[in-house]
């Protein structure tokens, strides 16, 4: 028995030696250095132990702006990317010709470089000497004044920004409904045609409660991707975020760690362990709310 | 309500976009279905039957032909216009309902002055729950119940709505064999306590025959022969309805008929009836009419002086019956089978085994044409 059990440890060895060295030391080593308060990379001291780090990082105004600008694309991208990707593929499941040259055009932004992608959203939304950006003619087109939305007012710029996001996180989305719209069944379609349901029936009692689990899923995913978002300000707006007011938590506890201001690895560590808490809990109500709703 | 099919013609663009031809699932149907009765649409697989049953609940619309209810025109009627109830193979029972919303679901369908409370539509489910004594399991969900059960919801979802006519698609082919015999006594038990027009598509011969009041054999599209179980078994009007009617299938052996005798190979097994045998002009008169004998399992009558000699095979005891198995080189197939009753069973041993066969079970089917003679 006994040796049977030391070789079952030994196969597992390779998996929890590198999980143990880039998983649970690092984990455990961010939640240290959340609490050493002053402690610098160079000296390799700190100062002493407490929660210093927390109470600075919650009042630092950069963190709580980071913080908000987070909540307000994740509040906005979710739903509306999801929303918008089960319209889409809704609709592309109800067409035949044409069906695959959609869905290859829906596909392509998650196939294509973030970078890339900022760069053709400077061409529609940046002002330079030359140009308004293409968005902006389209506003004059309509007797609108111009915006200026990468270096203009904060309601322009999260505008962009989640118009990016959402352009951005579709392409999954539609590809993971449209494969779940297309396994439904067509008998229980059929069964309802025979009764009679009218098509919105159909849709609210059958369709979405057979796609829930996916939806749920992508709800998720979506929460959590959203949180994490920092790529996405930065091909929109350069790497100094703050200064753009348009920072996100991922961007803070970069910027704590390496940027301008970099070489605070404590703040640094509160600021992620905030953000940990925040996805943590979120997830949790997301799971609580949906247990009566989702049908497996 | 009585259905009548008009030329009903269904063709398909084929699958095989080389192929210019139609797939033709349903050819020229003409049939009338009388009010309350049990119909039991039969064919193997890819014959049609399944298609029939789509054009008659709407589901597909027919390329040519008409069909009635009653006196009514309903070609161009949607399908939930047409008041019909569809329980389908693998029932489509909604997975996350409950067996009573699933039951009462195109009970929520209505609108205007047929909208129902919720305690109405709860009354109707629980009736139709009754008729097919599911009533005590209604809070469950479908992946709790067994297949039987399942296939009762779905045949009370169809009747909750009093639909006029019913149609099942391989209403038993998704059951074990013990719950299929017992499912479909329950059919026409249903049927026969609602009279509502029922009409159910089978590939199992066995399963038509019990409970249909009428039985409509179908191939490739085509009606082959209509009428009553026992009629279209006993006077098949072709080699096809007579082979695919019956377990054992019937034995088929290579014959003629010469002189106003029956013959396999070179022995006269009997008289042939009246009109038989070919036209004397006929240039094949003098070596006798080329046909096809079928004779049922259950037609054989072992008899030393008979005048069917086999090759015995094997002898298979079952209790009840005993089945011999044998060759010949006129029969087509590999073995034939017969079925004897036990009890009269005299001593049968081979090399060579000797019948008798029963006029009533031998039919006889032109070479060419296969059809009944």
């Amino acid at each position: 028995m006994k040796q049977k059990n030391y070789k079952g440890w030994l196969y597992l060895l390779p998996a929890i030696i590198f999980l143990g060295v880039f998983m649970v030391y690092p984990l455990i080593d961010v939640i240290i250095y959340s609490f050493e308060e002053g402690y610098s990379f160079v000296t390799q001291k700190s100062t002493g132990t407490g929660l210093y780090n927390f109470q600075y990082v919650l009042h630092d105004t950069y963190f709580v702006q980071a913080l908000r600008n987070t909540f307000i694309i994740v509040i906005i991208t979710v739903p509306v990317s999801t929303g918008l990707a089960l319209l889409i593929s809704l609709a592309l499941s109800s067409i035949k010709p044409l069906r695959n040259a959609f869905q290859t055009i829906y596909f392509l932004p998650y196939v294509t470089n973030t970078l890339a992608v900022g760069l053709v959203f400077m061409v529609l939304f940046k002002k330079t000497e030359y140009t308004d950006g293409m968005v902006n003619l389209l506003i004059h087109l309509f007797g609108g004044s111009s915006v200026d939305f990468i270096d203009g007012p904060y309601w322009a710029k999260m505008f962009v920004m989640c118009l990016y996001t959402v352009w951005i996180v579709l392409p999954f989305k539609i590809l993971i409904l449209t494969s779940a719209l297309a396994s439904v069944k067509e008998d229980y379609y059929k069964a309802a045609r025979v009764d009679g349901t009218r098509p919105s029936r159909i849709f609210y009692k059958i369709t979405l409660p057979m796609i829930s689990p996916m939806i749920f899923y992508l709800v998720i995913t979506g929460f959590i991707g959203a949180f994490k978002a920092y790529s996405d300000e930065v091909a929109l707006f350069g790497t100094d975020l703050n200064s753009a007011g348009m920072n996100t938590m991922v961007g803070y506890v970069y910027d704590m760690l390496y940027g301008n201001s970099g070489g605070y690895p404590s703040f640094a560590s509160a600021a992620a362990l905030i953000l940990f808490a925040v996805v943590f809990t979120i997830t949790c109500i997301n799971l609580m709310v949906s247990k009566n709703k989702i049908h497996y | 309500m009585k259905i009548t099919l008009e030329h009903l013609t269904k063709r398909f663009p084929n699958r095989n976009k080389k192929i210019k031809e139609d797939v033709i699932a349903a050819s020229d149907l003409t049939f009338e279905i009388p009010d309350g009765k049990l119909i039991g649409l039969l064919g193997p697989s890819g014959c049609g039957k399944s298609t029939t049953l789509n054009l008659i609940s709407g589901l597909e619309t027919p390329t040519e032909g008409r069909i009635y209810f009653g006196d009514n025109d309903v070609t161009d009627v949607p399908p939930e216009n047409r008041g019909v109830g569809l329980v389908f193979q693998n029932y489509a029972l909604y997975p996350h309902l409950t067996v009573e919303d699933n039951i009462a679901f195109p009970l929520g369908n209505l609108r205007g002055k047929d909208k129902l409370t919720k305690e109405q539509m709860h009354e109707r489910a629980l009736e139709a729950a009754k008729l097919v004594q599911i009533d005590t399991l209604m809070e469950r969900k479908p992946n709790e119940l067994s297949g039987g059960q399942q296939q009762r919801v779905a045949i009370a979802r169809a009747l909750v709505k009093m639909p006029s006519v019913l149609l099942l698609d391989e209403p038993l082919s998704n059951l074990d064999a013990r719950l299929r015999l017992q499912t479909r006594e329950e059919l026409s038990r249903i049927q026969h306590e609602t009279g509502i027009t029922t009409i159910f598509v089978t590939h199992d011969q066995e399963e038509a025959m019990s409970i249909s009041d009428m039985i409509v054999v179908m191939k490739e599209g085509v009606i082959h022969q209509i009428g009553k179980p026992q009629e279209v078994y006993d006077h098949p009007d072709n080699l096809f309805v007579a082979k695919f009617l019956g377990t054992p299938p019937i034995n088929v052996f290579e014959g003629s008929v010469k002189d106003g005798k029956v013959y396999i190979g070179d022995e006269a097994i009997l008289d042939a009836p009246e009109g038989a045998s070919a036209p004397a002009d006929n240039a094949s008169a003098a070596s006798g009419r080329k046909v096809y004998v079928g004779i049922r399992p259950e037609g054989f009558i072992p008899d030393k002086n008979g005048p069917l000699s086999v090759t015995l095979n094997k002898i298979e005891v079952m209790g009840r019956d005993t089945s011999i198995v044998a060759e010949h080189p006129a029969f087509i197939g590999t073995t034939i089978r017969s079925i004897i009753p036990s009890e009269d069973l005299t001593d049968v041993s081979g090399p060579t085994v000797r019948f008798r066969v029963k006029p009533g079970k031998v039919h006889l089917f032109d070479r060419e044409t296969e059809k009944t003679i």
